[in-house]
């Protein structure tokens, strides 16, 4: 009998603790697949987030470290400096990676650091239970805009793709998001695109997905997938933000 | 057994971290240290190294976090603010079990107080820099032979214990020039660490360098883990010198920059007939209860000399169990105890005996 699918290697047997229709699953497992075909588990060491996917090193098989909210990045340097032949990656949140670690992923960008970032950006707080995130939309809802995100008094979301692309350092941008299937196929073109990029020594790579969050947006996990095409995509245009393999730096 | 060479403390704890083996040093520049970033960024490159600035100390000390995370040598340094936003990532090196040497070339605070010498970090360093319950190895080298050697020791105990370690300096013990003969290059055992994050070649379960664990009981149990080779420390690794201790009345208490003023004014006082001696804390985590305890039952009194508002005294007033009178000498702000000061605190010391 053929098999026609099945779980990637790269991920463990534990039990996703993420919120239906939350689209977390979708991007560990484009993670691990990419691990798979490249063929790099065994010498992948994976940086977690404080954040929804705080978790991270219980799913995924390579070794793993448990980083402070927002400092992945650092510690993806100190790891990576230490072993330049081992893949590095983070799995960051909005908060953790745009709010209280924009700093250090401002600076690991700028130095070309040779690490691979999965940012996720949903718009939102969700471990702490949907509070407003630096991306969250202008008149977005949540428990600390209660009254929508009013941008005189809080201020814009901040589009990472488009403000790392004015440094020299990153060698790869992309947004991409998940809400279908033609959409998960990019992202994973992209994942994977991030991660060879390291092995073949490009430097800094890092992949922005969209994702939903119904529990915390207060939609079924159907319209939150539409809320992305509706509402988050006008305002995060998905594109190639940096390539220096094959751009003209335009 | 190397040359003896005159360097700064800065500089002789920068070549003994790369003697110790540590290829990974993160920094930030701040006065009064600035000189260890400078170092390592000449001699790192040239032997295979890395020297980082890094955008922040928040910043230097997860790169440290990440390197340790590998099981090798890091350590990052910095004076006192600069240590304050470095607490994080201390918690999170104790949380985790990761040994590091971070260094401390204190300089008067708080805020940014300012850049002369100090020693106003003790109970930062000795209560565990950082939140939660943890300890450090908190070392306090009294010159630059010691700032080498400690910087060595520091690394060995980190790694035994699996605990950061902070090398406790004060300014002038970066910034002085003394004769140090450096220690001679270690070889390390490259074998990697059964708790590391160093790839499983696919032939090992994963290992995970984390501090978060959401089960209380586990915890608890983790912490009483800890605290049980925290106590083990306390029995086996403190480190002290007594100075004249033999027939002495009053005994003087210090570390770092004022326990050689101190030596002066013992010396002083003797000759006016006052039986002084000095024992001095070489480890301040573990604090040497034991010397002081056993001190108690033969001087009048104690004087605890230190360029803070009297931190040390509260740790030798619970060691000693209250049994004796202990005076503060201190100087803050960047200001030094000066051989009278401490004069006039001896003799103040012997007019009022033991009450």
């Amino acid at each position: 009998m053929a098999v026609v699918f099945e779980k990637p290697k790269a991920l463990t047997d534990a039990v996703l603790h993420y919120c239906p229709g939350c689209t977390h699953g979708i991007v560990h497992r484009l993670v691990a697949e990419v691990i798979d075909e490249l063929g790099i588990e065994g010498k992948t060491i994976g940086i977690a987030p404080v954040g929804c996917s705080v978790f991270a090193y219980n799913y995924f098989t390579c070794d793993m470290v448990e980083a402070a909210h927002g400092r992945a990045p650092a510690v993806a340097t100190g790891v990576k400096r230490s072993d330049p032949e081992k893949i590095v990656f983070t799995y960051q949140g909005d908060g953790d990676l745009a709010s209280i670690g924009m700093c250090e992923t401002v600076h690991s960008a700028a130095r070309g650091e040779n690490i691979t970032i999965i940012f996720i950006n949903n718009a939102i707080y969700g471990m702490t239970g949907g509070q407003m995130a630096p991306t969250s939309l202008p008149g977005q809802v949540t428990q600390t805009s209660p009254y929508g995100r009013n941008t005189e008094t809080q201020g814009y979301p901040i589009r990472v793709c488009e403000l790392l692309s004015e440094l020299d350092g990153p060698a790869y941008l992309e947004r991409v998001t998940v809400n279908n299937v033609k959409n998960v196929r990019n992202a994973k073109k992209a994942i994977k695109k991030a991660f060879r990029n390291q092995l073949e020594g490009k430097g800094f790579s890092l992949v922005e997905v969209l994702s939903s969050c119904p529990t915390n947006w207060g939609m079924t996990p159907q319209q939150a997938l539409d809320w992305i095409d509706e509402k988050m995509i006008p305002y995060y245009p998905l594109g190639v933000y940096r390539d220096k393999d094959g751009e003209n730096n335009g | 057994m190397q040359e003896k060479v005159l360097m700064k403390g800065n500089e002789a704890l920068a070549e003994a971290a790369i003697l110790a083996g540590c290829r990974h040093y993160f920094g930030y520049p701040i006065t009064p240290q600035t000189e260890v970033a400078a170092y390592m960024s000449k001699k790192m490159p040239k032997i295979g190294g890395v020297f980082l600035q890094a955008e922040s100390e928040i910043a230097a000390i997860n790169m440290v976090y990440g390197v340790a995370a590998t099981g090798k040598r890091a350590m990052t340094s910095s004076s006192s603010p600069g240590i304050a936003l470095k607490c994080e990532g201390i918690s999170y090196l104790a949380g985790s079990d990761l040994p590091a040497l971070i260094v401390n070339v204190q300089r008067g605070g708080p805020g940014l107080g300012g850049i002369q010498p100090s020693q106003s970090d003790y109970f930062l360093a000795t209560r565990g820099p950082g939140h939660g319950d943890f300890h450090v190895l908190v070392l306090a080298p009294a010159s630059v032979q010691e700032m080498a050697d400690m910087t060595l020791k520091g690394f060995e105990l980190a790694e035994k214990y699996r605990m950061p370690c902070m090398l406790l300096a004060d300014g002038t013990m970066g910034q002085m020039m003394e004769p140090v003969v450096l220690p001679d290059p270690v070889e390390l055992d490259k074998t990697p660490k059964d708790w590391a994050v160093t790839g499983t070649e696919c032939k090992r379960e994963h290992h995970i360098v984390n501090s978060l664990y959401l089960s209380p009981a586990e915890l608890e149990k983790l912490n009483l883990e800890r605290f049980e080779r925290y106590k083990k420390i306390e029995e086996e690794e403190c480190m002290w010198e007594e100075y004249m201790m033999e027939d002495a009345d009053i005994c003087i208490v210090s570390c770092g920059i004022t326990a050689r003023v101190s030596r002066n004014a013992i010396l002083e006082a003797r000759k006016q007939g006052i039986k002084v001696g000095m024992i001095r804390p070489i480890t301040l985590w573990p604090f040497p209860k034991k010397p002081l305890l056993a001190a108690a039952d033969k001087v009048k009194s104690f004087v605890s000399v230190e360029l803070n508002m009297g931190q040390m005294k509260e740790d030798i007033e619970l060691a000693i169990r209250c049994k004796k009178p202990v005076y503060g000498c201190t100087r803050v702000g960047g200001m030094i105890t000066t051989v009278d000061d401490i004069l006039a605190a001896i003799k103040s010391a012997a007019e009022k005996g033991e009450e």
